[in-house]
């Protein structure tokens, strides 16, 4: 069926409660109302008000509860209104979530908690409605960290991260929540974390993104192919763990490498990709190693279009690297 | 006239600002420095024999503390936190609840850990990093847990502790386990954010959790009025909506009956309760702290003269069981040198066992090491050989 990712998402949730009582999701607004983007609409009226409920105005608070009832063995599943509001919570994310089972010697672990958030620009959001702050949780040992780029693997990746036994951050591209539409299998299924997708195979240049930037390295390949440059493209789908095997191994055939991310660059996700593929492909490759990123300045408002690593940017990169 | 977010309110035309002191949160209290009893108080919940067992896992607590401030000092360990003058407020609540009621605390309730039956060679496997800590040698000395005795790990930021509790007992109520969760913390933590979410979390939530506050006097050297201008920490208690009550935490008595009584609240009506208890730190914060540098000799010595372990004992002496006497000087006598003797070698056993095997350093990140982290593991232990002189706690033992 054609979903949405918001249905998408919302059909994994589903699903995952319907499938185990433990399965428990709240945060601000996800009650009757649904969430402000209308991800957990539906649920409460299907499951009861015990089992996907309001909280109060409180990230700390949510993240804090969501850690205590995973402890004790419940799956909770927290939202986080905007990946711009998770700080009050980084503390409850990064010193307790993150280190729960090491620090107890695995007496203890928070493993069935996933927290879901959208994030990203695109929606005329300015500083607090915008921000990518994978970098700040990739850097975390302890976590998982997963951005689905559409529908079908939302729902697919959503589940596996709800039923992981570790704790997930789950970053939804919150531009596409309605404009991605594409078909979804209606039942349930699973995609596996962790592990990065080759979504076009390609010889002269691998260009890497996740989340709603495969749009923009999609497009930018569409105009690299009418010059004559075969793109390959990979989906990262997981920043924590990464899949570092497939991204080296487009490389080592393709010899040149382009990251996208709309993360500030200084940093970003993406210099962590360069550091570790110019040590494993450094003989191979033909070119330096290329990010396109966002700005290293707070979100803008006005300047969005231009602040953003869009498809041109990315096929000025492209070119730049065959040319080398 | 319809309401919407407030209760109660009355129309008046006056100005009139509510103050703090219109509150006048009392203390409970029922036993005397003497172990005398106030007439008014009602102790027919206390059982003797348990009351006695309270006071045995007291004792114990003040001879592991005594014995480990020592061990640091000699460099035995690195760190070692006591809770002198506290063992009261741990060990009476603890009591008061069923064995599988979840306790998450702070780090100075090892009194509470004690009475749940943690021994006396798990305090000093934990105290000694050694192979046999059950949270195999990666916290500092003091950060205790145990998943069989439901005493959740201890972590060192302080106050996480408490949002999580209102989490485990939302979910304890959900499973319908009849079981609820303890959470202590000093009343410096409650400075914290995460105090106030935990507090009106659980109240809006109706989640079946005791905050149980130590209000020791101090955060490491902060005092209490230097931390809060209130009505202490029981204040809040009533302005998040919940059923509070202040103690005398030095009385293990009132302790105990004003903990029993909120577990009940907890369990029948799923309603958090807050507990303020007021005692005082009568030893330094930790092994790194000297409190001579920010209080009076004088001012501890007032307090030494409220220890609620000779406060227990004098009410214990005075109990008959069957015409007997409960307790009487010689089984004191005889308790404090077997907990000492117990202590000295428990500690020394420890000392001798192994540190935990080098594998132990990448294991439970994950549920299972990442593909990155074998990788850095193996990197790890090609480097160690290559320099076993440099590395003499692991090398030879991955």
């Amino acid at each position: 069926m054609q979903l949405n990712l918001l249905q998408a998402i919302n059909q994994a949730l589903d699903i995952a409660m319907a499938g185990n009582d433990k399965v428990i999701c709240f945060g601000e607004d996800v009650g009757h109302f649904g969430g402000v983007f209308r991800a957990t609409s539906g649920l409460q009226e299907k499951f009861g008000r015990a089992r996907c409920f309001n909280t109060p105005l409180c990230e700390q608070g949510i993240i804090g509860f969501a850690n205590g009832l995973a402890a004790q063995g419940s799956v909770p599943v927290a939202e986080i209104q905007f990946g711009d509001y998770i700080f009050p919570a980084f503390d409850q994310i990064v010193n307790e979530s993150a280190k729960f089972r090491y620090r107890s010697g695995n007496e203890f672990n928070v493993g069935g908690l996933t927290i879901r958030t959208p994030y990203g620009g695109g929606i005329a959001g300015g500083l607090y409605h915008s921000q990518s702050p994978e970098a700040y949780f990739t850097h975390t040992p302890g976590l998982k960290v997963v951005v689905p780029r559409n529908p079908y693997q939302a729902k697919g990746l959503l589940l596996a991260a709800i039923r992981d036994p570790n704790p997930v951050l789950f970053l939804e591209p919150k531009k596409i929540y309605r404009a991605s539409v594409g078909e979804v299998s209606e039942g349930d299924y699973e995609l596996p974390l962790g592990k990065a997708e080759v979504v076009q195979e390609g010889t002269d240049v691998t260009l890497l993104a996740w989340g709603a930037q495969m749009e923009a390295i999609e497009k930018a390949a569409e105009l690299a192919k009418a010059d004559g440059i075969s793109c390959e493209l990979i989906d990262l789908r997981s920043l924590l763990p990464w899949d570092a095997d497939t991204v080296c191994e487009s490389v080592l055939k393709t010899g040149r490498l382009v990251i996208n991310h709309e993360a500030p660059r200084t940093c970003g996700f993406g210099a962590e990709i360069v550091s570790t593929v110019q040590e494993r492909c450094f003989l191979y490759l033909e070119s330096p190693i290329t990010r396109v990123t966002g700005l290293d300045t707070p979100f803008p408002l006005v300047h969005e279009a231009e602040y953003m690593p869009d498809h041109l940017k990315t096929y000025e990169a492209i070119k730049r690297v065959m040319n080398f | 006239m319809t309401e919407v977010g407030y209760k109660n309110a009355t129309r008046t035309p006056q100005v009139r600002f509510v103050e703090n002191e219109s509150l006048a949160i009392p203390m409970f209290s029922v036993l005397g420095q003497e172990g005398e009893v106030d007439d008014s108080a009602d102790l027919s919940a206390v059982d003797p024999e348990q009351a006695l067992n309270i006071y045995k896992a007291m004792c114990f607590t003040r001879v592991l503390d005594e014995r480990m401030v020592a061990a640091q000092r000699q460099g035995r360990i690195s760190f070692y936190l006591t809770s002198t003058g506290e063992e009261a407020a741990s060990v009476a609540s603890a009591a008061a609840l069923a064995d599988t009621d979840m306790i998450m605390a702070q780090y100075r309730e090892q009194g509470a850990l004690a009475y749940r039956g943690f021994s006396a060679e798990q305090f000093m496997n934990q105290l000694f990093s050694n192979e046999l800590d059950l949270g195999k040698g990666r916290q500092m000395p003091v950060h205790y847990g145990s998943h069989k005795l439901n005493y959740m790990t201890v972590s060192s930021p302080l106050a996480t502790q408490i949002p999580q509790a209102v989490g485990y007992a939302y979910g304890q109520k959900q499973a319908g386990e009849g079981a609820i969760t303890l959470c202590y913390f000093g009343e410096g933590a409650a400075s914290e954010g995460d105090f106030h979410a935990a507090l009106n979390f659980a109240a809006v939530l109706d989640a079946p959790v005791i905050f149980f506050c130590r209000n020791n006097g101090y955060a490491i050297s902060t005092p209490a009025e230097e931390q809060y201008a209130g009505d202490g920490i029981a204040a809040r208690g009533i302005g998040y909506g919940l059923k509070t009550i202040r103690v005398d935490g030095n009385d293990a008595l009132a302790v105990y009956l004003a903990t029993k009584e909120a577990r009940d609240i907890c369990l029948s009506i799923n309603k958090p309760v807050l507990i303020e208890a007021m005692s005082y730190r009568l030893g330094a914060h930790s092994t790194s702290d000297d409190p001579s540098g920010y209080r009076s000799k004088d001012e501890e010595q007032k307090w030494r003269q409220f220890d609620p372990i000779e406060r227990l004992r004098h009410w214990l002496f005075a109990q008959k069981l069957s015409g007997q006497a409960l307790w009487d000087e010689v089984q004191d006598k005889a308790l404090d040198e077997s907990l000492r003797a117990e202590v000295l070698a428990a500690m020394k056993a420890a000392e001798q066992v192994p540190k935990p095997r080098l594998r132990e350093l990448v294991t439970d990140v994950y549920d299972t090491p990442t593909l990155e982290l074998q990788r850095q593991q193996e990197a790890l232990e090609q480097h160690l050989a290559q320099y076993p002189e440099h590395y003499p706690k692991t090398a030879g033992r991955v």
